[in-house]
């Protein structure tokens, strides 16, 4: 009986918190995610409160249209990049802050200067992303005053009459935008990562070294398995800021809303802007958003099934 | 309480729904941006008054009047002018919103059926007058044409504006735009640096080619473009077609014909001269990547011979110009056997206002577009802006002009009745982007003149097939 009371009290006391935040989580997420669903089986415009129902062509419609499968493409490519390059060098250099260094009498600690290392690679992170696009459009200016023509012209790797157009190349410019953000994020996972570290006991470091293991047998071995959660974590919000990467697209690429050249930069929220704001085709950009939201919820189902595992307790 | 039975620990729920939450949130920020306001309820009844001579849309004394207006390249200091002027001779309050964001302060108001009173809708950001005028919010502005103009009650406004400007401001057969800023078109240079190096104006293609050779040769490129912009470089290209094929073929290409691109020999030419730059190399270096405001500082710094532009480039450009640079406007250079003149320019007007057809102080609205097609205003509007109006002979000749404003209004007298306008561009926003990336694509060397034609025809037989087209015809 008592478990039964007990537990109908907690319910109800733990509703009673919820109640207000519910109300407006359901008011601001849940009801606009209702309308655009309603709005992806109409011809909206978005400049009027009328329109017409049209069933599902605008899905069919989406099935068929080249560019935003184009850009559903460099989505899943961003998807695979943006996380591996992002946590593969945030784990390295966590590991060499915290525990690559040399083991002295001390026991395990970082390389040397590691304090000044984990602030300076946390520099880009405080930066916000319009200004990373106007300081990476200065990096990848496409005459020979750029940072990087100026750089390769000085060597004599580049003709200046025919500097590198880096974002106007088709081949290079998704490659471009992915340093970017790879280059932005390091370093907030560096922090994420180094915190997971320091607290690992240092008495497992000091038995894995005893037992004479050496950096990469020690990181692979010990470090990894118990850094597992907040990797699983960061690939996850990495891979929605992959399936996102509006802001830089469409701010440091050509075309309306980004994309360029010739859509070989498009992503999916640059192509549902462009049809939502310029081309006056909301209906149809809602079943973008609509298709987007539900490729978001599978990956994040996929990533985090993916990658359970056994938790190790310490 | 304890790790048994629990089939899912705590921590793990913590995890999993902070992982939900953080893919809902990046989400919502789109999803969230398609859910409109509320329907149209309630019509306000705005205070009319009685429609007299003086008052012909029957403008209430001491009323409100909601101003919004595009602050970019000529400021919003023109229009608060108006707005004072405005309160004065009417007792209003007006209120003012100057910006840059049209789309994002203005399309839940349209949604909402709470639009401004005016609406000066440009920039990057404005919303695509097709896309409003086919959703019925704009007013039809002809009842403004039609009524006494302010400078002589005897005459209509229709009367008093540029020929062009109706035509401009039609949607669906409907007027409903005043394209109030007269902009020409066409390339620019610097008359300092053509008198230092003993280069002249070119009138044909040929010369054209000939001064950037010579340019190349002296160090500098021959034209520079507004490379992540093709916009631009579109004006050369269609300028060339107008201008080779005549009227027809420019009015092939709004009307949305078959053969408007498509083996029409003009088009070809036209687009073959501009590929002639870069299988020549005679671009600028890098300019196909960049912005317009760097390509034209370094065309302001002596980099490029030729820059592509409006006549709005002399305002936008006034901080980098050197005080000796002398801009002057060129009409795009000839091809063998053009049916237009040298002369001839793409001239029209730009700058949307527009009255929301839900606007709660409609007639005030309409009053205002009517005092600014007065020469009051429109010198007022010179004077704060440093630009011309669709008001005929609408400048007081004391405003004195910068010298590229001057050149393309003497260029603008040259021409005479020969100016030509697209409509297409405001018609079909997808095409003329389609057209762009076309451009681009040719800028580049990615793809060769007869490719740009077919993507061009292709864009133009898809906009062909959108059931509003019909509404869109010149004649």
């Amino acid at each position: 009986m008592s478990q039964v009371a007990t537990s109908r009290g907690r319910v109800g006391f733990i509703a009673g918190f919820l109640v207000l935040p519910l109300a407006l989580y359901l008011t601001f997420v849940i009801w606009p995610y209702i309308q655009t669903f309603g709005y992806s089986f109409t011809n909206w415009s978005g400049q009027s409160p009328t329109f017409g129902f049209i069933g599902l062509d605008n899905y069919t419609a989406l099935m068929k249209d080249e560019v935003f499968l184009g850009a559903l493409w460099h989505n899943l490519l961003l998807l695979v990049f943006v996380p591996t390059l992002t946590i593969l060098l945030a784990l390295f250099f966590a590991f060499m802050v915290n525990a690559g260094g040399r083991s002295g009498a001390g026991g395990v600690r970082g390389v040397r200067g590691s304090a000044f290392y984990k602030i300076v690679y946390f520099f880009p992170q405080v930066l916000s992303l319009a200004i990373l696009a106007v300081l990476f459009g200065a990096v990848y200016r496409s005459d020979e005053g750029g940072l990087l023509n100026g750089f390769l012209i000085g060597l004599g790797l580049v003709d200046p009459a025919h500097p590198v157009e880096w974002l106007n190349e088709p081949n290079l410019v998704l490659w471009c935008l992915l340093l970017v953000v790879v280059w932005h994020g390091v370093g907030f996972y560096l922090v994420l990562f180094s915190a997971a570290m320091q607290s690992v006991p240092k008495d497992i470091y000091e038995a894995a070294l005893l037992d004479g293991a050496g950096r990469a047998q020690t990181f692979v071995k010990v470090t990894l398995p118990l850094l597992w959660d907040s990797v699983q974590t960061s690939a996850v919000y990495l891979g929605i800021a992959a399936m996102d990467m509006f802001v830089l697209v469409s701010t440091m690429t050509s075309g309306s809303f980004g994309g360029g050249p010739d859509h070989h930069s498009e992503v999916m929220a640059t192509v549902l802007m462009r049809n939502f704001l310029y081309f006056g085709k909301s209906g149809y950009a809602c079943a973008m958003g609509v298709v987007m939201l539900v490729l978001t919820m599978i990956l994040s189902v996929v990533t985090l099934r993916a990658t359970r595992r056994e938790r190790i307790e310490f | 309480m304890g790790s048994t039975g629990e089939g899912l620990g705590r921590r793990d729920l913590i995890k999993r729904s902070a992982a939900l939450g953080l893919i809902t949130v990046p989400t919502m920020s789109f999803l969230s941006a398609c859910a409109s306001g509320g329907e149209d309820g309630s019509t306000k009844g705005p205070d009319k008054a009685a429609v007299t001579k003086e008052n012909p849309f029957g403008v209430a004394k001491g009323g409100k009047l909601d101003v919004v207006v595009f602050k970019g390249g000529f400021g919003d200091d023109y229009a608060k002018a108006w707005e004072a002027a405005f309160d004065k001779k009417w007792g209003t309050t007006s209120s003012h919103l100057g910006t840059q964001e049209i789309t994002g302060k203005l399309q839940t108001r349209f949604n909402g059926g709470t639009p401004p009173d005016v609406v000066d809708d440009s920039g990057a950001q404005k919303i695509k007058l097709d896309v409003l005028a086919k959703a019925g919010q704009l007013a039809d502005l002809a009842p403004v044409l039609d009524a006494p103009s302010l400078d002589d009650p005897s005459k209509k406004v229709r009367d008093t504006l540029i020929a062009g400007t109706v035509e401009q401001g039609m949607q669906g057969g409907k007027f409903v735009a005043l394209n109030y800023v007269y902009t020409v078109f066409g390339l620019w240079y610097s008359g300092k640096l053509f008198k230092e190096k003993g280069w002249t104006a070119p009138k044909t293609w040929d010369e054209f080619l000939d001064v950037c050779k010579k340019a190349k040769d002296a160090g500098l490129g021959g034209l520079a473009h507004q490379g992540k912009y093709p916009y631009y470089i579109n004006v050369v290209i269609m300028d060339l077609i107008a201008k080779k094929g005549g009227l027809e073929a420019m009015k092939a290409i709004d009307n949305l014909e078959p053969n408007a691109f498509e083996g029409n020999a003009a088009a070809l030419a036209a687009v073959e001269a501009v590929y002639e730059v870069v299988e020549k190399d005679l671009l600028m270096p890098g300019t196909n990547g960049l912005t317009h405001t760097e390509s034209q500082t370094a065309w302001n710094q002596y980099k490029a011979a030729f820059i592509p532009s409006g006549s709005w480039l002399e305002n936008e450009q006034l901080k980098q110009t050197p005080d000796d640079f002398d801009m002057q406007f060129l009409p795009v250079p000839l091809l063998a056997d053009s049916k237009l003149p040298f002369e001839a320019i793409r001239a029209g007007a730009g700058e949307p206002f527009i009255v929301p057809e839900k606007a709660a102080n409609k007639a005030g609205g309409l009053e205002f577009v009517r005092s600014m097609l007065s020469r009051e205003w429109s010198t007022l509007f010179a004077q704060q802006a440093n630009s011309l109006t669709v008001v005929k002979d609408g400048v007081d000749p004391k405003v004195k002009l910068r010298p590229g404003t001057q050149s393309a209004v003497t260029a603008l007298k040259a021409a005479g009745d020969n100016t030509f306008n697209y409509l297409y561009p405001d018609w079909y926003s997808a095409m003329d982007t389609e057209i762009q990336d076309a451009s681009n694509e040719l800028m580049a060397k990615r793809i060769q003149p007869k490719e740009w034609i077919k993507r061009a025809q292709a864009a133009v037989d898809k906009a062909a097939k959108d059931p509003n087209a019909k509404n869109n015809h010149r004649s």
